[in-house]
């Protein structure tokens, strides 16, 4: 049995990196490409020439300047302040399913066969690409039932999104679409179940936990009418509670004639074992990266993958990739379609992965991933219950969590001021990267969301068991200790929380940042 | 470094551990002290500038002598400066009030006061939102949404305050129920008015809403839809309240802060009702509706500093025509609580339980439980 091991003398880099564009001196160059040779240019000629006007730059390019060697020392910095699911014991982000990405698949999309592929390619000579779409696509209809899938939306709140303008799109059909709409949805599911249906221009009603932490099934059947478009819900919810209403909510809103959305991003609760098809939804979504091994994004390429059932897939965003008996092709015939949702088909390297991780998996290794996932979680909560002053949302309501798990740091911060940023950076000087807290408004008091997926041993859960029981127990004997933790990380504790929230005080580009301070 | 008042009300909450419901007037003060009472609210008050020590050194403190703060300051180890005087053993409500405008002018950063309702009721006569305040809970009575959950909490938030981590404020209600009344068993809360607090919504009102939104946001996104889907040919009878108030300024129409408007085709027709005048309108009138907000930190819609809209009004109107719109943080602060009705008429009461939704941004809503 591998040794529950807690890195009490962890220490991180801390290099105090600058922005790459502080880096630059003007006039040096990293790389200087050689001389184009006469014989090339006497036949092509001035290449900039050919180009059209509104392809022309206006002004030069501003990029930093700066030798390959401080490039590279750059980046390797930044790499070491990081912290990961693969680089750490990462169930810190309940939620969020941080799985191990298999180094399989990254050497299947390093491949020059699929690398090398360029999206304007005649289908014909992209055959294997458009049957891995294709196969994936038939995974995800069996996983969930449903009868047809989009690969096309670029992540999970894109494939929100897809769902809420095929809402849209229904309603019009019918000729409802002015008198319906509302959409209704929960206080623990993702916050894109709101913000998607608001951004589509729907009204949106949001419904509180019942006293167990279910969604208020009395409330949700009076918010049902006549003006309800459709429901978007998580299911189980973030703080993975079992929702045992599900199926009587879907008939709730089929009968003043909504559609239901299941948003099941993170499946890893009942992959194999539970299907929306079954509990009576029109609509759900996955998010490859967390239930189909790809690696998380960073706002970066994903995958949402969007099936519906067989009265909504015309309104599904085209093409759809089809197979006529022989060959396989990309369907654009489709009237009705909500239009593209992004170029080409989406991410043809994160699909490939997904499908190259499902078919190692097999039919039975999901159901699997489903039983560990949740005895994992159940294990670990059953120690974190007997640590003092931790506690979790709805502790005693007698129903049986799933695959995550809500937790509260209420009484430490009630006895000692430590709350859950506290925890937070002090966990961090044990190599355990930053938890996830919660989404925003914190419902539950001082949350921590964690979520010990079927990636995760048993003593990876005992480890992280103990890193919280230690740093709870310094909480009670030092509460400074923690208040001015991190120590050893190479993050920062942030000093204004309250300037996240004020635009004046922040950048999100060198532009903006240059902008704001009066930089030229 | 920042300037902080302090004034402790030594005779709040004194009433409270001998069955007296409150504290208010010198009668009830000497019964009070007849039947044993001591006074404890410098000793909460302790509690908060106990905590105070760790950022002494950016807090600059100003205070009356005595019981009305010095003694406290002096007792937790602060340095402070003190102004003002005392009649030791006999301060009285104008001592309150004094000592708040005497701060105010001293143009300091922020007052921290410790008492119940009736003291915030002074610190407002006194102040207005001319300056931010915190209450530090010590009295019987704390109807009113500018108080620290508990006198640690308001130690904890100065702490955060002293070194500039709380930076916006926002207007909280001042309420005050009539004593005479409530000895008699009946409730009649009113809403004085509003005081200026820092926005530390899990520190002001309730540790378990955890962090929230940003107040001025939700009331600016709920006051635009409501003026969006204004309905012509519709009576809208405005309840209290700072949230109906931002309604009606969005709407650019005059409004009583503490009192009922009525609204017809973005006209006010009449200013400042009483239950009797908004009857002998409404009755003109095809379509009517009812806009009001959540009063106080305790849940109340109805029956609680907006009784002019009375049980025969919400039952003329009918529960249909009711809109509801509070601040997300408002409704966050109500977790696991519902909404409360107390309009004196059972019939009505009970037609009012069930679901309502109360509006907290543009097009947005939550649905809400709602017991009488």
């Amino acid at each position: 049995m591998a040794k529950v091991h807690v890195r009490k003398n962890f220490q991180q880099a801390r290099w105090n990196e600058p922005m790459i564009y502080e880096l630059s001196t003007p006039g040096l160059r990293g790389i200087i490409p050689p001389i184009v040779e006469d014989e090339i240019e006497e036949s092509v000629g001035d290449v900039a020439s050919g180009l059209p006007d509104s392809l022309k730059r206006k002004s030069s390019l501003d990029l930093p300047e700066v030798a390959q060697k401080q490039i590279l020392e750059h980046y390797l910095h930044l790499s070491q302040e990081t912290m990961g699911a693969n680089l750490a014991n990462d169930m810190s982000e309940g939620t969020c399913t941080m799985k191990y990405n298999p180094r399989l698949c990254e050497t299947l999309v390093g491949n020059p066969g699929f690398a090398d592929v360029h999206p304007d390619q005649d289908p014909d000579t992209v055959q294997g690409m458009l049957k891995i779409y294709y196969d994936f696509e038939k995974v995800v209809k069996e996983v969930s039932g449903l009868d047809k899938f989009s690969l096309q939306p670029g992540g999970g709140n894109h494939a929100v999104y897809t769902a809420a303008s095929v809402v849209r799109a229904y309603h019009e059909a019918r000729g409802e679409l002015e008198q319906r709409n509302e959409i209704i949805t929960t206080i623990f599911s993702h916050p894109c179940d709101s913000a998607c249906p608001a951004t589509a221009g729907f009204k949106v009603i949001t419904i509180w936990p019942d006293e167990n932490g279910m969604p208020d099934y009395e409330a949700i059947k009076a918010a049902a009418n006549e003006h309800t478009a459709a429901i978007f819900m998580t299911n189980p919810e973030d703080i993975g509670i079992y929702n045992v209403h599900a199926d009587k909510i879907v008939e709730v809103i089929h009968g003043v004639g909504g559609l239901c959305f299941y948003d099941q991003a993170n499946a890893n609760a009942f992959l194999g074992v539970a299907r929306a098809k079954e509990a009576g939804f029109d609509m759900c979504h996955f998010n490859v990266h967390k239930t189909f091994g790809t690696p998380h994004g960073g706002e970066g390429p994903a995958c949402g993958a969007f099936g519906v059932r067989e009265h909504l897939a015309k309104y599904l965003p085209v093409p759809t990739v089809e197979f006529d008996g022989s060959k396989y092709y990309l369907d654009y015939d489709k009237p009705e379609s909500i239009g593209k949702v992004r170029e080409y088909i989406g991410q043809s390297a994160v699909v490939l992965k997904a499908y190259a991780w499902s078919r190692m998996m097999g039919p039975q290794g999901l159901k699997e991933c489903a039983e560990i996932s949740v005895l994992n979680n159940n294990y670990m909560l059953n120690i974190m219950e007997k640590i003092p002053g931790v506690t979790h949302a709805f502790q005693g309501n007698g129903i049986v969590r799933q695959e995550q798990i809500r937790y509260s740091f209420e009484k430490l911060k009630e006895q000692y001021d430590v709350g859950s940023d506290d925890m937070n950076c002090r966990m961090g000087d044990y190599g355990i990267p930053w938890f996830w807290s919660s989404h925003h408004p914190w419902v539950i008091p001082e949350p921590m969301t964690i979520e010990p997926c079927e990636s995760y041993t048993k003593e990876d859960i005992e480890q992280y068991c103990k890193v919280v029981e230690l740093c709870a127990k310094e909480a009670a004997e030092n509460p400074e200790l923690l208040k001015n933790a991190p120590y050893n990380t190479g993050m920062h504790r942030r000093i204004k929380e309250e300037e996240l929230d004020d635009p004046s005080k922040w950048a999100i580009t060198w532009r903006a940042y240059k902008r704001k301070h009066n930089i030229s | 470094m920042k300037k902080l008042g302090f004034i402790v009300n030594p005779v709040a909450g004194i009433g409270g551990k001998v069955g007296l419901k409150g504290s208010d007037g010198e009668a009830t003060l000497l019964k009070a002290l007849e039947l044993g009472a001591v006074p404890e609210s410098g000793k909460k008050a302790l509690v908060t500038m106990n905590l105070l020590k760790e950022t002494a050194d950016q807090l600059d403190i100003y205070t009356y002598p005595g019981e009305m703060g010095a003694d406290i300051c002096k007792a937790a180890g602060l340095k402070y400066t003190m102004i003002g005087e005392i009649n030791s053993g006999h301060t009285a409500p104008e001592d309150t009030i004094k000592a708040a405008r005497q701060l105010r002018d001293m143009e300091l950063d922020l007052i921290l006061f410790a008492g119940g309702d009736g003291t915030a009721r002074n610190i407002m006569d006194a102040v207005g939102t001319s300056i931010p305040v915190l209450g530090i809970p010590t009295g019987c009575k704390i109807h009113s949404g500018v108080y620290a959950v508990n006198p640690r909490t308001a130690g904890m938030l100065m702490g955060q305050y002293a070194q500039g981590k709380v930076r916006e404020t926002k207007e909280a209600e001042v309420m005050d129920i009539d004593e005479d009344l409530f000895r008699k068993g009946t409730v009649q809360a009113r809403l004085y008015g509003y005081l200026q607090i820092p926005n530390e919504t899990k520190m002001v009102q309730n540790l378990k809403s955890g962090r929230g939104y940003s107040e001025s946001t939700s009331i600016e996104l709920l006051s635009n839809y409501i003026a969006d889907e204004w309905e012509n040919d519709t009576l809208y009878v405005v309840g209290t309240g700072s949230t109906t108030a931002a309604i009606m300024k969005k709407m650019g129409l005059a409004n009583t802060l503490l009192g009922v408007d009525l609204v017809y085709n973005r006209e006010v027709l009449a200013s400042d009702c009483t239950e009797r005048q908004i009857l002998d309108i409404i009755k003109d009138y095809k379509k009517v509706k009812i806009i009001v907000t959540v009063i106080g930190g305790q849940g109340y819609i109805f029956g609680r500093g907006n009784q002019q809209i009375s049980a025969e009004v919400i039952r003329r109107v009918g529960k249909e025509n009711i809109i509801v719109a509070a601040s997300k943080n408002k409704v966050l602060s109500l977790f696991g609580q519902p909404l409360y009705v107390d309009t004196g008429d059972e019939e009505v009461n009970k037609m009012l339980t069930g679901y309502i939704r109360i509006i907290v941004g543009y097009g947005e809503s939550v649905m809400a439980k709602v017991s009488d």
